[in-house]
């Protein structure tokens, strides 16, 4: 299968009928897959394709159950625990491997220090680091503590210790993840430049216009079974979902209800200041449905934070249904009918090592406390409602949340939230890193949640997302709330236009 | 997504089997196992009367773990229990001492609330400095393990604070050497101890909030927890098994020293990692510890029952314990 008009050429890397069990469960069957030298090679489907798992064996953190990788044509076994790396094969995780404490320099060279005499060669390393960084187009500084950098440079980081080793193949599982669209363009630059050198690139993302952006070849993979690999200018995005889900999707958002203009306010922010966010003024109607844009740092999950009581305010006030909001008291206001969902679920929003009903109940364990003690069975019955209600699908209900997909994981957490019957919702990223139809799924969510009568704020940095479930749109750059966009205006361009700080206008 | 129904058919027959959690039945497995070899190396061994003197004797160490399974969920350490109960033991005994009310019935019940409190408050200290102070539990405990230890020298003068009464002190006995229904006494209170911590921890809010602080602050904080609420409870309710520790220790001896319960931190957090808690919280085992504290008396047992072992050896083996159980936990977490 050769890149559609380039010379045909070995491949880098393949995978021959790639089979992996895990215990009694396959997870992938037959899988075949060709990398060639410097192409980009997209790897989609939804989450629990065996996407993630396929792309650990190719770089060699797991071996496989069945079938060859070759490297170069020659079948080879790749060495377990990261050594593949030496043979130029990369993986970066989805979640960083990089230790806090360390500088960016020493988090490059970690493992392979360059060393004079025995001694360590800080000032070589400190250069080359520099230099990576530069080439990078970043200006992220090489004695930073891996602590104090943003995610997106984390990110960065990464990509650089990938590009110092050299790399043959770099397998970036959901690279963009946490990116703002400028980030993401950074990076895919980047990966242009790399690739004109020969370099491969395996890219996991669940978003398909970047994929459509930056790949020359997509495979597709469905419940662990490969279902296509093509050109990607033979498709485009709504054939890449379909060939995902094996199934037409239907639209993606649900139709906006607007609530009438004199519906009852539930939650009014008046002046709310934080360290960083400034004088934030907005009003939530019941049964709305508000969206709140801006690029990763303008301040909205701080803001958001404020309101909900997870962080001090300095100034301002929050009315929840008329009545004022004590400052900084998270389950105040949980009791009062306000939740928020953190965008960081597996580091806020789950116990990762519990199972899926102690996770659910964990923030209204009050109500399954009878005569003093927890009942189970009332638990049981909350968790078998809400797999019902959240189609939250798992092979075994004991499994340990941290083994579920990120899809499933996103449904638990909103069951979690929901199960404090709260009427105003705050949802961070609502669908960070999770496949379409799950999206799909939870945009239908916070529609029915929203036809209930419930108010609900989405914080997203997916623009398109914003604009398909939202009646008002919110932007916030650098802490402050710079725009309010309704019906006609709410457009990427618009948006752009406010988050990038070409436009604002007064706000409350 | 994927065919939902072939997988539910497959589930209750896989269920019976792979659902045992090998970490919650490994240190009962290493129980039975030592047993076995126990009655191996002398007949008299697996007699009644022994196993009872054996269980009798973990008292102090098993209940003291029971309260450190609570700290140690909750993600903290308290080094400072082995002083904890050389202070406790040493003012209750000095109250008891002082003759402050003349019936010697309403003294001992007023010594014994005397002991609750100051442990619960000495639990507190410890819960208050770690939390409010922000010092890790670890530097904390070790610090008022220091502060207790030395109070404790400092009331008996580097000597022993024993207690005078005789009539207090025949009154008291029972408590420690009496038996209920035939059952020694100390054995019942681990027991009862046992009982209401596994119900605390495992079927109250209290426990439920103990287990997500230990597994993941942040998620904790997020889900509307007091954080420091929990772990300070927690410190308190060591304390409090501390106390509890003491009040049958005090009837044993009548008296205490500065040298009492020295190293008893290490077999407590002894107990509770080879009873399967997780020492970096999470996951509280509250009858695996008592398990593991009864393992911790019967291997020294067993050395001074068999004559090849000199039981001078007993710290070397009990510390190589400590090792092995981790090793175990951590090959059975990678296989699960």
């Amino acid at each position: 299968m050769a890149n559609d008009g380039a010379i045909a050429s070995v491949p880098v890397l393949a995978a021959e009928r790639i089979s992996k069990t895990f215990g009694e469960v396959q997870v992938l069957f037959s899988v075949d897959m060709d990398i060639l030298p410097g192409e980009v090679h997209a790897l989609v489907g939804e989450n629990g394709a065996g996407k993630s798992t396929f792309i650990k064996i190719l770089s060699g953190f797991q071996p496989p159950s069945s079938g060859r990788i070759l490297l170069d044509g020659e079948p080879v076994t790749l060495p377990a625990n990261s050594a593949a790396e030496a043979l130029g094969i990369i993986l970066i995780h989805q979640e960083f491997n990089l230790a806090e404490h360390l500088t960016v320099t020493e988090s490059l060279f970690l493992g392979r220090e360059v060393a004079r005499f025995g001694v360590l060669d800080r000032k070589a390393m400190r250069a080359e680091t520099r230099r990576v960084l530069d080439m990078l187009g970043s200006r992220i500084d090489e004695n930073a503590l891996i602590s104090s950098l943003a995610v997106a440079d984390k990110q960065m980081v990464e990509i650089a210790k990938a590009i110092s080793r050299d790399a043959r193949v770099i397998f970036m599982d959901e690279p963009t993840a946490v990116l703002s669209r400028e980030e993401a363009g950074v990076l895919f630059d980047q990966v242009r430049k790399l690739k004109a050198k020969g370099t491969s690139f395996v890219f996991v993302s669940h978003k398909l216009d970047e994929v459509m952006e930056i790949s020359d070849r997509v495979t597709v993979l469905r419940d662990g079974q490969w279902i296509k690999t093509a050109p990607t200018s033979m498709l485009d995005g709504e054939a890449i979902a379909q060939l995902m889900v094996g199934r037409e999707l239907s639209s993606l958002y649900p139709t906006k209800h607007e609530p009438d203009v004199d519906e009852t306010i539930v939650l009014s922010v008046r002046g709310l200041t934080t360290g960083y966010v400034q004088d934030a003024n907005f009003e939530l109607r019941k049964g709305e449905v508000l969206g709140f844009s801006g690029l990763i740092g303008s301040g909205r999950s701080e803001l958001m934070e404020a309101i909900a009581g997870l962080r001090p305010r300095l100034a301002g006030e929050v009315l929840l249904h008329g009545e004022p909001l004590v400052a900084g008291d998270f389950r105040e206001a949980n009791r009062r009918g306000l939740a928020y969902m953190t965008k960081d679920r597996k580091g806020m929003g789950l116990l990762l090592d519990e199972g899926m009903t102690t996770n659910l109940t964990l923030q209204s364990l009050g109500q399954h406390v009878t005569h003093g003690y927890l009942d189970p069975g009332s638990e049981a019955k909350a968790m078998a409602r809400a797999r019902r209600r959240f189609d939250i699908r798992v092979r075994d209900d004991r499994v340990r949340v941290g083994r579920m997909s990120g899809g499933n994981q996103q449904k638990l957490l909103l069951a979690k939230v929901m199960e404090t019957e709260p009427q105003v919702i705050i949802i961070d990223e609502p669908t960070r890193g999770i496949d379409v139809g799950t999206k799909q799924q939870i945009y239908h969510f916070i529609a029915a949640l929203a036809r209930e009568g419930r108010s609900i704020i989405v914080v997203s940095s997916e623009m398109p997302e914003v604009i398909g479930l939202c009646t008002r749109v919110a932007v916030m750059r650098e802490g402050h709330l710079v725009g309010m966009l309704e019906g006609e205006e709410i457009s990427e361009q618009m948006i752009m236009r406010y988050a990038a700080g070409l436009r604002r206008k007064a706000v409350g | 997504m994927s065919t939902n129904s072939d997988i539910e058919e497959r589930v209750p027959r896989r269920r019976t089997w792979r659902d045992i959690d090998l970490r919650a039945v490994a240190p009962f497995a290493a129980l039975i196992l030592l047993l076995i070899i126990g009655a191996l190396v002398n007949p008299n061994f697996i007699g009644l009367t022994n196993l009872a003197n054996v269980a009798t004797r973990s008292a102090f160490i098993a209940i003291i773990a029971v309260g450190a399974t609570f700290v140690i969920s909750s993600g903290d350490l308290d080094l400072s229990v082995g002083s904890m109960v050389a202070f406790v033991a040493s003012l209750m005994i000095l109250f008891m001492n002082s003759g402050a009310i003349a019936d010697p019935s309403l003294m001992l019940v007023a010594a014994m609330v005397l002991a609750v409190v100051i442990g619960s408050a000495c639990g507190l200290l410890n819960g208050l400095i770690t939390t409010l102070g922000r010092i890790e539990p670890f530097i904390a405990t070790l610090g008022t393990m220091g502060i207790y230890r030395g109070l404790t020298t400092w009331l008996s003068q580097g000597g022993a604070i024993t207690l005078q009464s005789s009539e207090l002190q025949s009154l008291y006995r029972p408590a420690y050497f009496g038996n209920v229904l035939g059952v020694p006494v100390p054995i019942v209170v681990i027991l009862v101890v046992t009982a209401i911590a596994a119900f605390v921890l495992y079927r109250t809010r209290y426990g439920r909030h103990v287990v997500a602080v230990g597994s993941s602050r942040e998620v904790a904080r997020y889900s509307g927890i007091h954080v420091d609420r929990v772990r300070t409870i927690a410190f308190v309710i060591q304390g409090l098994c501390v106390a509890v520790a003491v009040l049958l220790y005090v009837p044993r001896l009548g008296s205490t020293s500065a040298t009492t319960g020295i190293l008893w931190e290490l077999q407590a957090i002894t107990a509770v990692v080879v009873g399967g808690t997780a020492l970096k919280g999470g996951a509280g085992r509250v009858w695996g510890t008592i398990c593991g504290a009864f393992i911790l008396e019967l291997v020294g047992n067993i050395m001074l029952l068999s004559n090849f072992i000199s039981e001078y050896l007993i710290g070397a083996i009990q510390g190589s314990i400590i090792i092995i159980a981790m090793l175990v936990q951590r090959s059975l977490t990678r296989k699960s």
